[in-house]
């Protein structure tokens, strides 16, 4: 099996950018299924014998996955709360997994597009997460090990509730799809309101990817499904595809006209970010994030090089608090952070070259109109 | 549509389950940061809804005071009135001991009432068969005592049919 060292030692491909044919404004799709043993009581009413139970009799069989081969398994009673917290950032368990203790483990595949959480908020939660819009192909991920769980366990499956999770907002499919957009266009045009209330009213739901709310660092947010009962995975599947495939068109018409009606105000905020994240020493995490969103728009837009985008990518992972403490190697103040972030920022930005701004550089970025969300 | 709270336009839109029922809250941006909307942790819709009482943040262990009233699950001793208190069940089989109660409060929750997604093979297959045969019988003796003699044909002649369907299939 793999070493806690070696899981973050080689982040996913999804995580760093590092997987050819990205798409720029979608930057990961997730798909997360909820499954439960039946008549076994659930993790939050189970006592914590009963809990140590169910998960001796499924880790076995999700450790030996096919896809499992060669990958990591851990219980979370192993871990120290810096490595829980590791893998919160790395997204492989959630947060309601770092709080559980005894009884719960998480195991992931060595190519770290799977990961399977025993006794979270279900006795399972399996989840794969693919770069660029591919909810299908990370379904497709995911429904393999379902598959294969399936022929040794018996889940809990109603004829009209489908199947049975411990929240009814998960029954049914037990499906939540979600893909993460950038969009900082969207954002600096202030049309987003605008297009997140059109998502919202497709029974959709979207959230700031770092934090809650309509306010999102990073000018990262995320779309995902509501509903789970009454559609099939693939009406579920398409349906989002199509709304993220419009937002991102929204997105890229957005850019298009922001360097057609206010250029000097594009070149200026890109400008800005590029030189505070080259020189500043102290660096707190938003200002970073938000920086950082404008230097990708900018690398959209033609002002660097292609490979910033990975590093950009790689430094969204990187310089969340607890990826700091590891890399440090102790326990951090905020102020100590902040610092050591700047460090960390400057040394991976060293070497990109100032931007080369001009309008026809980003006349050639421009995409035709996208069609309108109202027409759904 | 417009803030719940100052009626300026609303951005913000909340879903949350309070008390087992979807309750639904619309905020502008600058409620919904003075409320802590923007802290997932720090909001309670109950609060605001209800007065009533704290929904549990996810993960949160089913609280240690015990809420006796209604009948228990059979199967793991869980009441109705703690998954008022935190929204969610007890296990699989509180879903038949609750069913009315909780079918009732899925309406506006999901698209449907029905299942429409995969259907688990091979072990399932038969305990599916099982379940549905179960609740045919159901609705056929409560066809019978109601005297309605005609939804009674129908139904045997559909449990008929699925028995068939089984001895062909082993």
């Amino acid at each position: 099996m793999m070493r806690f060292s070696t899981l973050i030692k080689h982040p996913a491909d999804w995580m760093t950018g590092e997987s050819e044919d990205v798409d720029t404004i979608v930057l990961t799709s997730r798909i997360r299924l909820a499954r439960n043993l039946r008549g076994e009581p659930f993790p939050g009413w189970a006592t914590k014998e009963r809990r140590v139970e169910i998960l001796e009799r499924l880790k076995p069989e999700v450790e030996g996955l096919s896809q499992m081969k060669d990958g990591f398994s851990q219980e979370l009673d192993g871990l120290s709360s810096l490595q829980k917290q590791v893998l919160v950032e790395r997204h492989l368990i959630s947060r309601e997994q770092a709080a559980c203790g005894e009884g719960s483990a998480a195991v992931v595949n060595r190519k770290q597009t799977l990961s399977l959480m025993i006794n979270e908020e279900d006795h399972l939660r399996m989840q794969a997460i693919r770069p660029g819009l591919a909810l299908t192909e990370a379904y497709e991920i995911v429904s393999e090990a379902d598959q294969e769980l399936e022929e040794s366990v018996e889940f809990a499956f109603d004829h009209d509730l489908g199947y049975i999770s411990a929240c009814p907002t998960n029954l049914g499919t037990g499906m939540r799809a979600s893909s993460m957009l950038h969009l900082p266009g969207l954002v600096l045009s202030d049309q987003i309101g605008q297009v997140l209330q059109a998502v919202g009213k497709l029974q959709l739901a979207v959230r700031g990817f770092f934090g809650e709310g309509t306010e999102s660092l990073g000018n990262l947010f995320q779309i995902s499904n509501q509903s789970t009962l009454g559609e099939s995975e693939e009406t579920i599947l398409r349906r989002l595809e199509r709304v993220i495939g419009q937002v991102a068109g929204h997105e890229r018409n957005a850019r298009g006209k922001l360097l057609e009606d206010d250029p000097e105000m594009v070149f200026d905020r890109v400008g800005r970010a590029y030189g505070t994240l080259r020189h500043a020493h102290i660096i707190p995490s938003k200002e970073a994030l938000n920086h950082l969103s404008l230097l990708r728009l900018g690398v959209e837009l033609g002002f660097f090089s292609v490979e910033t985008l990975r590093i950009c990518d790689a430094l969204l992972m990187e310089i969340q608090p607890a990826h700091l403490q590891l890399h440090a190697g102790t326990k951090l103040t905020p102020e100590q952070r902040d610092a050591i972030r700047a460090e960390i920022i400057r040394t991976r930005l060293q070497s990109l070259d100032a931007p080369v701004m001009n309008k026809h550089t980003a006349d050639e970025k421009r995409a035709d109109p996208p069609e309108d969300l109202t027409e759904l | 549509m417009d803030c719940d709270f100052c009626g300026s336009k609303a951005t913000v839109f909340l879903t949350q389950l309070v008390e087992g029922e979807m309750k639904k809250l619309c905020l502008c941006e600058k409620c919904a940061t003075e409320k802590g909307v923007t802290d997932p942790t720090g909001f309670s819709l109950a609060d605001e809804v209800s007065g009533g009482s704290k929904v549990a943040a996810p993960g949160q262990l089913v609280a240690a005071t015990p809420v006796e009233q209604g009948p228990e699950c059979p199967n793991c001793g869980f009441t109705f009135a703690k998954f008022q208190q935190v929204g969610r069940l007890g296990c699989s089989i509180c879903y038949d001991t609750f069913r009315d109660d909780i079918v009732r409060r899925l309406k506006g929750m999901h698209k449907g009432m029905t299942h429409a997604g995969r259907v688990p093979e091979g072990l399932m297959a038969a305990y599916e068969r099982e379940q549905r045969l179960g609740r045919l019988n159901e609705r056929l003796a409560e066809a019978i005592t109601s005297e309605n003699y005609e939804e009674a044909a129908g139904l045997r002649d559909e449990i008929n049919e699925i028995e068939a369907a089984e001895v062909v299939e082993s």
